[in-house]
């Protein structure tokens, strides 16, 4: 979950960011319409920009509830501030259906298929951090699955569902869990 | 499975599986109010004090902030059963009570305001067990409650509600004893839920007397009426249930979070928001009761439970508000899993200076059995008894009887579950493997199997009342109207299952009203298992009731008699002779069909899980791993094969399973803080730690439903934490007594670190 090294560039007074394929710029400053140094890139996905597919658990780093991608790679957006994110490419829930053709996402589809969700709090970050693996490695074993999402925290334990969804999407058919 | 069904028993997608899976489910804390203001809670860092002076001044001038409020501000509105608890007291009870209520524009801006209110304390002796807080000379909470006991009883189950289980003759019952066991047996780790989203609350306040308020709960409805009575009657109450993000039971008891927001948006005349953080929702919401139990029970040798005395103390922490319900349901499900003619069972529900207890995953059953099943296993080893040879004889027959929670005896007449627990029993392998009492299954090294056992069911599938309407539109389309939020279950979708059999619609032409109590009939929500029996039958009869009247309707433009016509896709057409059709619309474009449902409580029916699980102990480091589960129930038809097996592979979290491996709110005894509250230090299963599961699933009608079906979900949780101490004894070939089973407590009981476990025995 390493957050790729960009230069922090809080005293330019400006932030840019990729989100969801679409350019954002902010002011950075304490203003309601600016980014405050101190905002979470979670914050600032849900209040500023107002997109609340991203979700907040723990506010701790410790769920996995708020993982979005930034480059391809999952992040805890609960734990990143926006001013370290300088041109990244970020990637939410929102944004993971073909922007084009709104056809959903593999992951998603498989996810809807397989039921892999209860309340669904965590869905998004469960999709997300199964995606950033997906990324890396198209075809994972089952135990590289769990171990991707060892850090996601769902209640309902819908941990076998999501399991199986992932592991159809990863092309292995997924065997007994 | 006689009746072959369109919809029901099919794996067919969740309505709102697409929202879920692109972010679009929209929470509470995910809908937009204009003006909105931000209420955070200034909580007291003291267990037990008064508050002599609270200076605001500070607080009031900080740009932003809009209000503050104390106990000298707000009027005289109470909870609690009784209702003694004053929503802002000028006494807190526990480190985390409410001191003071704060609006502001921000966040941020609230949350410092807090930090500007000045407080000072007259600190109180503060009391942290129940027994100690009973003896006299302790610190008392209430004026009203001397020696800290709770009234008894709750109003809501009548004025005979169940406060103790008395029947025969126990004395005699003893004398015909073969073995008898006693000894003191407790579930106090308070095991939390914590469902990822936080309780909250938007509240819009409009003079003089209605508030609105946008609610995170699983009963939305409920809370209309809940709130109706905290604020003095003297409120009009409505409710918007959103989905929710977990619940557990838990957000029933959201009236804290529900009051501090309508008190916040009464003194501004803004919506304000309060969502507690993750620190809130562990240390200052609702853990379950402390359980502990000092009793009696005698044997025969063939497994006959001959006399059960003593009593349950019941630790609710800082007040009570359903915990005389839970102890009414516990008394009432106790006699479900043990037949036994001489009953003396007392209780005490006592308060002490924690965070309250009340409504978690399961309702007192579970709390009082992983108490009272360690006892019955002592008496199972003196006389050597199989405890699966003993749930099958002993759990709840046709032609049984039982006081429920109301007090009243009734004769069961549900389903025989021998059955499903033999053919659970099968499919985990439990006779090859048992080899006795306190002796591990298999050996390698320091490593040592185990096998246990659990058993739980609840009377509870038909309780509480529900409506709903079924309206039919020209269109061919259905809409139901019934107060139900999603938490989880997949519910909402599955009354639309339902209706859509009942009426032959495609689902894509079914759809249901969002949880708004102002346009919904009465609904009390899914508590328990009745969701499928209770709410389910509702729904079957509104949409029942709109057939038939959209058939006496038509019947005259088809010649016919109403019974000799069918509905399928939104056409009428006689039956055997399909030529003669005619289509909704029918009906007109100027007319609608509003068909009503009711459902009335029902106690004599039950659901049963008997949950098998294997453990390794490592007796070298003492840690303790789940290897397998099997659970096994007989749930009359199976509704939604995906989301019935989502609410039984959650009988790990969610205070379940894990509660007797590692889940525990550590509470330090000495200053009254608990001290894992926040999600690190609060332990969860992760994906690296999955054990296998195996749900054998029964299906014997239950003729008494139009689709033969009973609910199971809030019982999953609750056979495997008795299941995994009896596993974890066996396998270390030493009786355990305490949730979690931690390596620290196996090691003592090893012997391998000193410190002695709580006394037990058999004589």
């Amino acid at each position: 979950m390493a957050i790729q090294k960009k230069k922090v560039t809080a005293n330019s007074g400006r932030i840019s960011l990729l989100v969801n394929g679409k350019p954002v710029e902010f002011e950075i400053g304490s203003l309601p319409h600016q980014v405050d140094t101190s905002h979470t890139l979670a914050h600032t996905l849900r209040e500023t920009l107002g997109m609340t597919g991203t979700k907040v658990t723990c506010d701790n780093g410790a769920c996995g509830s708020c993982t979005v991608l930034i480059d391809g790679k999952a992040i805890l957006s609960c734990m990143t501030l926006t001013v370290e994110c300088q041109e990244g490419s970020i990637t939410t829930i929102e944004g993971l259906r073909n922007a084009d053709s709104g056809e959903l996402d593999p992951l998603q589809q498989s996810f809807i298929d397989h039921t892999a969700f209860q309340c669904g709090f965590c869905t998004p970050g469960m999709i997300l951090s199964a995606k950033a693996l997906l990324n890396e490695n198209p075809s994972p074993a089952e135990e590289d699955v769990k171990e991707a999402l060892s850090g996601n925290f769902c209640r309902c334990i819908s941990h076998y569902q999501v399991l199986r969804a992932v592991m159809a999407v990863a092309g292995r058919g997924g065997g007994h869990v | 499975m006689s009746e072959e069904y369109r919809f029901i028993g099919k794996s067919t997608r969740r309505k709102d599986a697409t929202e879920v899976v692109t972010g679009a489910t929209r929470y509470l804390n995910d809908v937009k109010f204009n003006d909105l203001l931000h209420g955070k809670v200034l909580r007291s860092p003291h267990p037990h004090a008064i508050i002599k002076t609270i200076d605001k001044s500070r607080a009031e001038q900080l740009p932003g902030v809009k209000v503050v409020l104390t106990w000298e501000d707000v009027p005289d509105w109470k909870a609690g059963t009784p209702r003694i608890l004053s929503v802002l007291d000028r006494k807190v009870r526990f480190v985390g009570d409410v001191v003071a209520l704060v609006a502001a524009t921000s966040e941020e801006i609230a949350k410092q305001a807090c930090g500007l209110i000045q407080v000072e304390y007259e600190l109180l002796p503060a009391v942290f067990d129940a027994e100690e807080a009973m003896k006299p000379g302790a610190p008392q909470l209430y004026d009203e409650q001397p020696g800290n006991i709770a009234t008894p009883g709750t109003s809501a189950f009548g004025p005979k509600s169940l406060k103790y289980v008395v029947m025969g003759d126990v004395e005699q019952g003893f004398r015909e004893a073969d073995v008898i066991s006693e000894g003191t047996f407790g579930y106090e780790n308070i095991p939390n839920p914590i469902p990822p989203e936080p309780p909250g609350a938007v509240a819009v306040w409009e003079e003089p007397d209605r508030v609105s308020l946008w609610v995170s709960n699983q009963a939305s409805y409920l809370d209309k009426i809940l709130m109706y009575h905290v604020f003095g009657k003297k409120v009009e109450v409505r409710t918007h249930g959103l989905a929710c993000g977990g619940s557990f039971g838990t957000k029933i008891m959201s009236w804290p979070v529900q009051t501090y927001a309508t008190l916040l948006s009464r003194a501004t005349g803004r919506p304000v928001k309060v969502v507690f953080s993750k620190e809130e929702h562990i240390a200052a919401f609702v853990l379950r009761p402390g359980s502990r139990m000092q009793a009696r029970v005698g044997m025969k040798r063939d497994g006959t439970v001959t006399a059960i005395s003593g009593r349950w103390l019941v630790d609710t922490g800082y007040y009570s508000s359903t915990t005389q319900a839970q102890v009414a349901v516990g008394c009432g499900e106790i006699q479900l899993m043990t037949r036994c003619a001489n009953w003396d069972l007392q209780t005490d529900i006592v308060y002490t200076n924690r965070s309250a207890s009340g409504c978690v995953r399961g309702f007192g059953g579970q709390e009082l059995k992983c108490s009272f099943i360690p006892l019955l296993c002592q008496a199972m080893e003196k006389i050597n008894l199989d405890p699966v040879e003993f749930i099958k004889k002993n759990y709840v027959k046709p032609g049984d009887g039982y006081f429920w929670r109301d007090g009243a005896w009734y004769v069961y007449r549900g389903i025989d579950y021998s059955d499903a627990m033999e053919r659970g029993a099968e499919q985990f392998g439990w006779k090859k493997q048992w080899q006795g009492w306190l002796r591990p299954s298999a050996t390698a090294g320091a490593k040592r199997r185990g096998i246990g056992v659990g058993v739980h069911g609840n009377a509870d599938i038909g309780e509480d009342s529900s409506e709903a309407w079924v309206r039919l539109n020209p269109d061919g389309t259905a809409l139901l109207y019934s107060c139900i939020t999603e938490h989880g279950t997949g519910q909402r979708s599955n009354y639309l299952k339902m209706v859509a059999e009942v009426l032959q619609l495609p689902l894509e032409r079914v759809s249901i009203t969002p949880a708004d109590s102002l346009i919904n009939p009465f609904e009390y929500g899914p508590f328990g298992s009745r969701g499928t029996y209770a709410i389910g039958s509702a729904a079957i009869a509104a949409a029942e009731d709109a057939r038939r009247q959209i058939l006496e309707l038509v019947a005259p433009r088809l010649d016919a008699q109403p019974e000799e016509l069918e509905t399928v896709d939104g056409i009428i057409f006689v039956r055997g002779n399909p030529e003669k059709r005619i289509k909704w619309g029918a009906m007109g474009y100027d007319r609608t069909i509003m068909g009503y449902g009711r459902f009335d409580p029902d106690f004599t029916l039950a659901n049963c899980m008997t949950t098998f699980v294997e453990v390794e102990v490592d007796t070298e480091t003492g840690k303790v791993d789940l290897l397998r589960v099997v659970n096994t129930t007989d749930v009359g038809q199976i509704i939604d094969p995906p989301g019935l097996e989502g609410q039984l592979n959650g009988c790990l979290g969610s205070s379940g399973i894990d509660s007797a491996l590692f889940e525990e709110t550590v509470f330090d005894t000495s200053t009254g803080h608990i001290l894992n509250a926040n999600l690190i230090d609060y332990k969860w299963r992760t994906f690296s730690e999955l054990p296998s599961i195996d749900n054998v699933v029964m299906e014997t009608a239950v003729a008494s439903h139009r689709f033969k079906a009973i609910g199971v979900g809030e019982v999953a949780t609750s056979p495997g934490p008795m299941a995994i101490l009896m596993a974890v004894s066996n396998a270390i070939g030493v009786w355990l007594h305490e949730y979690p089973t931690t390596p620290e407590r196996v090691l003592k009981a090893l012997g391998k670190v000193p410190g002695k476990s709580r006394a037990g025995g058999a004589a």
